[in-house]
Parts: C-alpha cells; structure tokens; sequence
C-alpha cells in the first residue's frame, strides 16, 4: 500500500462496500481496481483517452471512452453512489456544471484538487513574477492541462453557490498522511498544497456522527 | 421446449441445419410468416453443465456461419479466426460458441433461394422482406433448439452489432453480456443511399429476369459484383486506399480506353466477381433492405435509451473504429449515451486505425485486447471458467 496515492487511499477509506461508483477521468483504471478489489464496487469508469479506456477493458473494467465536460449529461439522476473525481476538476472547460453534474448523478462526490492558494505558489508568484511550477502543477503556463485552477477558497464558495454540503475534507500532501481540515479556515488555503473532499447535495441525508468523525482520520 | 421436441436436427458435433417443421413458422415483423424454416449453423467449443457458456456471434451483410471454419465454396478460413479460436479472445477451450446464417442469407439458411413451399420453385422477390429484428427472433429459436436459455454473450459486427442492439431489446432476460463492434442504432440516409446504389445495380441486370433468375438458369452476376464495388469503398477508408493504391497503374502506361488501368480499379472488379461466387443477389437485396429498415428507437418512441431499459442487468461493450465512415464513432457514441442514460453497464473505447470499416477483420490489437479484457471479466463474474 505504500505506493498509492495518498488520496486513493482516502478515497478507498470513504467509499462505502459494494457501491456504485463512477469514476470520473480514470486513466487507466489504477483507483477503480484498487475499488473493486478492495471494495467489491460496482465501479464504471469515464476517460477522455484511448489508452486508458483500452488499458481498463484489458484489465476487465467498465469504462466509456468520452469528455467529463459533455458525457455526464447523458447520466440518468441518481445512477451512483459516488463520484470520484481526482485531481481533474481543474482541467475541466466548465467545472462548475461538471461539478453540479457529479452531484445529479452520484450521491456524493469524492473531488481532489490542488490549491493554488498554497503559500509557495502564492511566494513563487509574488517573487519571480510567473506561473508557478510546483510539485502538484509541475507543467509551464502552455502546455498544462490545468486550465481553471482555483484555491480552497474559490472552490468552497463554489460549492455554496451550488448549494452542495461539504461533508468532509483533508489536505494532502505528498508522501504525508491526509490531515482532516476545516474547508473554510483561511489558515488552510495557506497550509494545503492540494485537498480532497466529500460532497452532497444540501439537504441530502446527513452521515452519521460516527461515521463522520472517522472520515480522514 | 416445445420447438426442441419437434425440430429436427440435421446436425453434426460442430453444427448443421436445423428444420423448424410448417406448424413452427417464424413470425415476421412484416406480419408474414416463414414456413418451414432452416437455419444454418456452426458451433465451436462445448457447452458446459451449467449451459452458462454459450456465445451467439452474429456475422456482417455478406458474412456467414463460418467463422472460424474453412468456408465451402471459397475454401479460405472462416471470416474471424483472428478473434474465434484457441488461445484468442473468444476461445473455443473456454466458450460454447455458435455462429448461424441469417434468414434471408444465402449459405443454408431460409431465404430468396430457398423452395417455397406454395409454389415448389425457389421464393425470389415471393420471399417476404424481413427485419433484423426477424433474424434476431430466428437466432432465439435456434439457441431454444439446443437447450440454452442465457446466453453468456452475444457478439456482433457491423450488422451483427445491430442484432446485437436488437437481442438486448427484445430478449434481455436470456443475456448476460453483450459486444456490439463497428454498427449504428439505425441505418442513415448515406447507409440506405448506398445500398440503394447497390440494389440497382443489381435490378438493372438483365439476368436479374425480376428476381426469377434461378429459373431461367442465369444470375446478375454483373449487378451483384458492382453492387459488391460500391459497397466496398465504404468499408475502406480513403486514406487505406491511398495508401495501399493511390495512383499506381496496373501496368506500364495507360490503356487509353476503359481497361482497369489503375490498380485500385483491378483491385475492386476483384472484390465483384469473386463475391458472386459465394453470394445470391436477391440475399444481398432482402439483406440490405433489413438493415435499411433498422431503427431501434423507431419501435421505441424514438427514445432509444428506452429500448435498453429492460436491459440493465447485461454488461455491454460497445466497440469502433476511428475511420469507419460507414457506421461511425458517433454512432456508437449515441448507443452509449443511450445505454448509460437507461443505467446500463457499458464499456466503450474508439479503436485509433486508419483502416476503415474493414479494420473488423484486419489485425487491431486493441480491438483483440479490449474484447479479451471485457470477456474475461464477464467470464469471472459468470463463473465461467
């Protein structure tokens, strides 16, 4: 286990035995087989390129070869359990109807994101006076995918605005343990190189107390 | 079961003809019926105790039952042995596999060569038009005849795709998993022009005699082999042809005058006159016109997610290629949305080729692998082994 991504990790802790699972983006199937194996979900993926649909149907995953940004509109309401979407809202066209989208069709979303509210990127910007190349955003401005990134900050009042519930959040780093947050503490729009969170609609069902007290913990 | 007592079985280990006696006519969308019917077949493999094994193939326009055996009148290998065979995706070790001709083929089962029985002479133009849907009914009481009532997994390419799309709206219950390759929910306006190119060129035959050659002893070979030609661009794409022509000449210079002078023109007067060798001309008209015809939503409001939502519980793969032209990835994409849109399970990858429609039965290692990948797992979660 040591090698996997340290959101698959929460990823895998939050997600309910035997759900349904839509993985959004999923490359070439790493998190939704961890999930199957490991959860027994009913796990159907959605991905963008012809090597990572060709390598999950090689490795015996459901998975529709489409566009985040146009295909979830063909979803039925309610088909899942969970949307996972990591590390990928950023490179969305429209984020925030993928964003509602998840929330139609799944009952929860599973979002990672990276922060570029995060103080090195804010002192690489406010010192060399360009875009900043992190760790998490490793590419320069022409040629990153990540074309609508935002801050904790920017993606919690979004969340307000679509009137979805934070259930949950943790910040990640790499090779370090998630640490559970609260989403809106200004202190962790400086502290959180990249967060994961879990979302329902409001008004949704709340998780139990139990439950809740055990997410990234 | 009533059909297995009756129908009798001229049949081989590996396959043969199976006789539905007058009193089991197959009734067609049409409102007519076909009696007696015959239905041409090939089996690979064995069915296991569990009778949990089995896969239907259903075959293209001009394919057959052979595919994966020696065909008889051509004497090449069967039309899929890339895919249907020891140690391939669908391996004989491992799978029931059963491959039939369609009514209104040509290569035993019930169509416009067959006798009709009112009239003692073949049925040419008597013979009533059929659906797709028809030949997907004929399939089930065929795969009634040999005692399966789930199929593991029904198989299909271009037309056989279609059947495909037809089986899980009309018989859902009696599948498991379901691969629909390179076919369309409906036949366009470009699919109907085409063939409607084709059924000309046949009628405009002299030999055609209105569909009564077989009488008078002739064939419309001519037609038949340029209806052959114009089908055939469609399944290539025109970077394929370039490639593999371009403006090559047969021989040093040209001919000035109407010989073959390019080898692409050498190339497709091959592709007609071999194929009326193995092909009845009134089969490719009532064919064509069954896929003409084809469009699933049509029965269904329109709607064709509604046409799969009996259908949720079958694991489907639905599979294209980038070039096709003739049924092409946007096809395949609004069977998918339709299939996701009834919360069906579906898998879907676009195959990257340049080789057209025909990239079916040329080597596409990804086509091998994603089918060896979605059938293996459909195989775990079955059991079978």
């Amino acid at each position: 286990m040591s090698a996997l991504r340290e959101d698959f990790k929460e990823i895998l802790r939050l997600v309910r035995p035997g759900s349904r699972v839509l993985d959004v983006g999923c490359g070439e199937g790493d998190l939704l087989e961890i999930l199957t194996r490991e959860k027994a979900v009913d796990g159907q993926g959605l991905e963008i390129s012809h090597e990572g649909v060709s390598a999950c149907l090689a490795r015996g995953l459901a998975v529709v070869q489409g566009d985040a940004d146009r295909d979830l509109d063909h979803f039925p309401t309610k088909a899942f359990d969970y949307a996972i979407l990591s590390q990928t809202l950023q490179a969305m066209r429209d984020p925030r109807h993928v964003l509602a989208e998840l929330l139609r069709i799944a009952e929860r979303a599973v979002v990672s994101l990276p922060n570029f509210g995060h103080w090195r990127i804010r002192l690489d910007l406010l010192t060399k006076g360009r875009m900043p190349e992190t760790r998490a955003l490793p590419e320069p401005w022409w040629s990153t995918p990540n074309i609508h990134l935002c801050t904790l900050r920017d993606f919690t009042s979004l969340c307000d605005e679509l009137e979805l519930r934070i259930d949950a959040c943790a910040a990640l780093a790499d090779g370090k343990p998630a640490r559970p947050i609260e989403a809106g503490r200004p202190i962790e729009n400086w502290r959180a190189e990249s967060a994961i969170f879990l979302l329902s609609r409001r008004g949704a069902p709340e998780l139990a107390a139990t439950v809740k007290a055990t997410l990234f913990d | 079961m009533d059909t297995t007592a009756a129908a009798t079985l001229a049949t081989d280990r590996d396959g043969g003809t199976l006789r539905f006696p007058a009193d089991q006519p197959l009734r067609l969308d049409s409102g007519a019926t076909l009696a007696p019917l015959e239905i041409a077949y090939k089996t690979y493999g064995t069915l296991n105790a569990a009778r949990s094994n089995a896969v239907l193939v259903c075959h293209a326009l001009t394919g057959d039952q052979h595919v994966a055996s020696t065909h008889p009148v051509t004497g090449k290998p069967g039309w899929w042995t890339r895919v249907v065979g020891p140690g391939l995706p669908l391996d004989p070790e491992r799978y029931f596999i059963i491959c039939s001709n369609v009514i209104g083929g040509c290569m035993g089962s019930t169509g416009p060569s067959s006798i009709d029985p009112k009239t003692g002479q073949p049925y040419g133009l008597a013979f009533p038009v059929i659906t797709i849907a028809d030949m997907v009914r004929a399939q089930a009481m065929l795969i009634d005849a040999l005692g399966i009532e789930t199929l593991f997994s029904v198989v299909g390419v271009s037309m056989g795709g279609m059947q495909v799309l037809q089986w899980a709206a009309d018989f859902p219950q009696r599948l498991f998993s379901a691969v629909c390759i390179a076919a369309a929910p409906r036949h366009s306006a470009q699919n109907i022009a085409f063939h409607e190119v084709g059924r000309q060129a046949i009628m405009a035959d002299p030999d055609w005699r209105g569909g009564g050659y077989e009488l008078e002893g002739v064939r419309p070979e001519k037609g038949l082999a340029v209806a052959r030609m114009a089908a055939h661009i469609t399944y290539l794409s025109e970077p394929a042809l370039q490639r593999k022509f371009g403006r090559e000449l047969q021989r040093d210079g040209l001919s000035w005058g109407f010989d073959a002078d390019f080898q692409v023109e050498s190339y497709l007067r091959h592709q007609g006159t071999s194929f009326v060798d193995r092909f009845d001309a009134n089969s490719y008209l009532y064919i064509t016109r069954a896929l003409d015809y084809f469009d699933l939503a049509g029965s269904y409001g329109g709607v064709l997610a509604q046409a799969f939502a009996p259908a949720r519980h079958v694991r489907f793969c639905v599979l294209s290629f980038s070039s096709d032209w003739l049924y092409s990835t946007a096809e395949s994409r609004h069977i998918v949305r339709a299939l996701n849109a009834a919360g069906c399970r579906a898998s879907f990858v676009e195959i990257a080729t340049d080789k057209g429609h025909d990239a079916l039965f040329l080597d596409e290692p990804q086509l091998d692998s994603a089918l060896r990948g979605f059938l293996a797992s459909a195989a775990h979660l079955r059991g079978v082994a």
